[in-house]
């Protein structure tokens, strides 16, 4: 992958050299043409191409954008109720992320989304125990956490 | 005449962006005072008020793009480092309280939490490598 973006920067000076110009206009156009030389190679190449994983993270970025717009409006709406008609509590998370880093994304990301919050992580990383604002059913939040975050981002590391 | 109506409904859009993140900023400072116990509290103060400040900061960088003609790296910057860093603060806090054993609010349904660092503090005594 890295070597990928290395080649793309590389087309994208060449063709600066070329042109003798060396505005940002140019430098796009010609990151953009080294793009779709290394798109129309793809099968060639040992790793997918890596746009695919940018497409991946931008994916993850509106989901998130969407989450923190809905669950925001969901707690305001609690709060300013004039009786406090909710049930906090505590769950745990089963998650099949693996690597640190994945689960730090994860737990960043449930803290970020308004309505839950990472407590603690247990010691072998496993399990994530969210306090959740409004329980109804801990098994619905859980396959929600599980169908929309963990999902975008297995896609992106994986 | 039209670019001016362009400008004027721009500049009535961007305030009104702002005028909605420090809404929101305002009902997160009230639930902080209303919700009853650390951890309700700490979702009304991390989480509202990251929605708040990227619409502030969003608006002002709009504002600043369009009609003074600079674009403030900055105020992009800012939003990615209230991002990075409320979470954390918040989940140091939670995890902090909990700890420390402070009591969830009486009308909590469940803690799986509850027995946990017992169980962990035994496992350390029986064999502390």
């Amino acid at each position: 992958m890295a070597l990928q973006i290395l080649l793309n920067l590389i087309i994208a000076f060449v063709w600066m050299f070329l042109y003798n110009d060396w505005s940002s206009s140019r430098f796009t156009v010609g990151y953009l043409l080294g793009m779709a030389c290394i798109g129309l190679l793809n099968r060639f190449w040992p790793h997918d191409f890596y746009m695919k994983r940018v497409w991946a993270v931008i994916k993850l970025l509106s989901l998130f954008m969407r989450e923190l717009v809905i669950s925001s409006f969901a707690v305001m709406i609690q709060i300013v109720r004039p009786s406090l008609a909710i049930r906090p509590g505590i769950f745990a998370l089963r998650t099949e992320l693996k690597s640190d880093w994945e689960i730090t994304i994860l737990s960043c990301l449930i803290c970020l989304t308004p309505g839950t919050l990472t407590l603690d992580v247990a010691r072998d990383g496993r399990i994530l125990y969210i306090h959740a604002m409004d329980i109804e059913d801990a098994e619905m939040l859980t396959n929600q956490i599980r169908g929309t975050f963990e999902k975008a981002i297995m896609e992106v590391t994986r | 005449m039209n670019t001016e109506m362009i400008k004027a409904i721009g500049e009535t859009m961007i305030g009104l962006i702002v005028l909605v993140g420090s809404l929101i900023g305002a009902l997160s400072a009230f639930g902080l005072i209303r919700l009853p116990d650390v951890y309700l509290r700490s979702h009304a103060a991390t989480k509202s008020a990251t929605l708040g400040v990227l619409l502030i900061l969003t608006g002002a960088f709009l504002y600043f793009a369009f009609y003074l003609e600079h674009v403030s790296a900055k105020l992009l910057l800012g939003i990615v480092f209230v991002f990075i860093t409320s979470p954390v603060a918040g989940h140091l806090n939670g995890r902090a309280a909990h700890r420390t054993g402070v009591p969830l609010w009486e009308r909590s349904v469940q803690d799986d939490l509850a027995g946990i660092y017992g169980q962990e503090k035994e496992v350390r005594e029986r064999d502390p490598s």
